[in-house]
């Protein structure tokens, strides 16, 4: 009998009825080069114990393509191979002795075109409860080319948003509304006005205001409106509220962003529990429309987070990316949310630029072409305030949202005085970096002095200047820098 | 009161701020226009062009004394510096603030249409436009 397998096995031992290792199948393929158009996974493995990494990475390629548990002849009916998810390379992770980098290469034509529902059903769709794996992790993915180019990625991007919105050369500024819950429509619109004519870019509803008894959408929305007119009429700046849009069905989000849009608001927002149909639904929907479509990354944490199991974030962002939302909550190092700084600025650049190096040291395992798909404007929010301005830019950089929350509502002087001590500090920041000076030590310097033309600024470093979120990440690389 | 610009919340720039601005601009490669305008309505995007952007200008204080004699002709309008970058994926302008507000700044009226289901039709009208298209336009 000839052997008709990669690995050598006769065709009895390979097709026989019953079951044999997924290394056998075929999915352990350690002479594979990927091709140019493959889809690449890095997969975080923790194997059971006396399970072989190997095996276990081969499973994951199976489970995660055409396997089942079982061999089955009808595979033969195919040009089985090419279906095949190929494990090709299985690296242990430094310091720990439990966990493996599992490399596995798909076909594109695996995924439908335009799809990350069908992306992730396959990618991520049975093989994390897998019992022969007692922890498992997408870390990253290689989307080539030729995938990203089914895409339409995000409906305006960095540039055209800021075109539309006649804002350059520093970061955004925004600030959700609070309480979170509870505020009628009409004082809920007092506070947007407050803020936007204080010097806010943006306000926004949170991820959990959508249309609850205490305050309708529709309630919300005209109030809304009216202080962005009423902000702009004052200031002679376009101003914007995030309208979230999320609810139940996807006819009751096209009926409030149709509403949002025909009473002229710029942007509307969505929570990341929609899914990821209902997204590239509003994406569409945003881009045909010409509404900037903000994306609140609500339940993330669930999977994101811990370092052995889920996916991790920089692997969701690529994906909304390919879907496309023109804003994402991505992380603020310094405030009271989870963000080491080497895997957030992995994070932004993965949003951010054309072109992605890999970068371990920043959680990156593959170069990434987008193509000139559009960039994605990260969002950071989440306990900051004016006096870690400095660090936000130096973390984060000048295509970012600052979204002060508390830190806008909290200020003792009103809601307006704390919009302006977000928009002096930023522009006081800003102003020194292109004068030359290292903002990132002379920071509070910098503040202070801003500070003396700005009572608002003064106020808001009395009150907050010493409040700082030191914990330790969870998330973090498993490589870090060696100084050169 | 207009507070559109990447510095519009800070005290007004001096020449020398002004210059420091430019000598960050031009070490970006970054080429550097004025506009100016007696409308800043928020979008209002075209403003008047002070001869082309200038693409070839090295030196802040050339670039200063272009935005001074702006300010010279037009004393009664808003004056801005914007830098275009024309690297891939950007190709747009990457700062752009204004170095002269009029002292009078006549502003806007909000006003608001009635339509059906409680929504607002609303126009923020400049009243710099109430004057004629022969006062705003032909002192030049």
């Amino acid at each position: 009998m000839t052997t008709t397998e990669t690995n050598g096995e006769t065709a009895e031992e390979r097709w026989g009825a019953g079951v044999i290792s997924y290394k056998a199948m075929g999915y352990w393929r350690p002479d594979y080069e990927p091709s140019d158009t493959d889809i690449i996974a890095a997969f975080r493995i923790t194997p059971q114990p006396g399970v072989d990494p190997e095996e276990a990475g081969a499973a994951v390629a199976g489970e995660s393509s055409t396997a089942t548990w079982t061999v089955v002849w009808t595979d033969r009916l195919t040009d089985h191979t090419r279906y095949q998810g190929k494990c090709y390379k299985v690296d242990p992770v430094p310091g720990n002795e439990e966990q493996f980098i599992a490399y596995i290469a798909y076909n594109i034509d695996l995924f439908e075109e335009g799809s990350i529902a069908n992306l992730t059903s396959s990618i991520i769709g049975n093989v994390f409860g897998f019992k022969a794996l007692k922890a498992l992790r997408l870390e990253d993915m290689r989307i080539p080319v030729a995938y990203v180019k089914t895409f339409d990625g995000p409906p305006h991007g960095i540039v055209a948003e800021r075109e539309m919105l006649n804002k350059f050369g520093r970061p955004l500024i925004g600030c959700t509304v609070k309480p979170k819950l509870g505020l009628s429509s009409r004082n809920y619109g007092r506070v947007v006005y407050e803020g936007l004519r204080g010097g806010l870019d943006f306000t926004k509803d949170d991820e959990n205001i959508n249309s609850q008894p205490f305050m309708r959408w529709r309630e919300r929305f005209l109030y809304c409106m009216e202080a962005i007119e009423r902000a702009q009429e004052v200031t002679g700046e376009i101003k914007g509220h995030y309208m979230n849009v999320t609810a139940a069905t996807m006819e009751d989000m096209y009926e409030r962003a149709e509403f949002a849009k025909e009473l002229g608001s710029v942007i509307v927002m969505m929570d990341l529990t929609v899914g990821y149909t209902a997204m590239t639904s509003m994406s569409k929907w945003a881009r045909r429309n010409g509404m900037i479509l903000h994306l609140h990354r609500a339940g993330h944490g669930t999977y994101t987070r811990q370092k052995n199991h889920g996916v991790s974030f920089r692997v969701i962002a690529k994906w909304c990316r390919l879907l496309g939302v023109d804003h994402i909550h991505a992380g603020t190092v310094v405030g009271k949310l989870e963000g080491d700084p080497a895997m957030i600025a992995g994070f932004y650049d993965t949003l951010r630029l054309d072109y992605v190096p890999a970068n371990p040291a920043h959680g990156i395992y593959f170069d990434q072409d987008w193509a000139s798909l559009n960039a994605v404007m990260p969002v950071a929010s989440g306990g900051i305030h004016a006096g870690q301005t400095h660090q936000l830019l130096h973390y984060l950089g000048e295509d970012s949202i600052l979204q002060f929350g508390g830190g806008t509502i909290g200020h003792p002087m009103g809601i307006a005085a704390g919009a302006e001590a977000n928009r002096v500090a930023v522009e006081a920041i800003i102003k020194a970096r292109n004068e030359g000076k290292d903002y990132y030590t002379e920071g509070e310097e910098i503040l202070k002095l801003a500070a003396k033309t700005s009572p608002a600024l003064l106020a808001a470093l009395d009150t907050w200047g010493d409040v700082t979120f030191d914990y330790e990440s969870t998330d973090t690389a498993d490589v870090a820098p060696t100084p050169s | 009161m207009i507070t559109q610009g990447t510095f519009a919340f800070l005290p007004d720039l001096s020449d020398e701020e002004i210059e420091a601005q430019i000598r960050y601009v031009i070490q970006n490669e970054w080429s550097v226009s004025i506009e100016r305008t007696d409308d800043p309505h928020p979008r209002n995007t075209f403003w008047e062009l002070w001869d082309l952007p200038m693409f070839d200008l090295n030196d802040p204080a050339a670039v200063l004394a272009e935005v001074n004699a702006c300010r010279e002709a037009f004393p009664d309008q808003y004056i801005k510096v914007s830098a275009f970058d024309n690297r891939k994926g950007r190709e747009t302008v990457a700062l752009s603030f204004i170095v002269q507000t009029p002292d009078e700044e006549p502003g806007f009226t909000l006003e608001r249409q009635s339509r059906p289901g409680r929504t607002l039709g609303y126009t923020s009208r400049p009243y710099a436009a109430d004057r004629s298209h022969g006062e705003r336009y032909s002192s030049r």
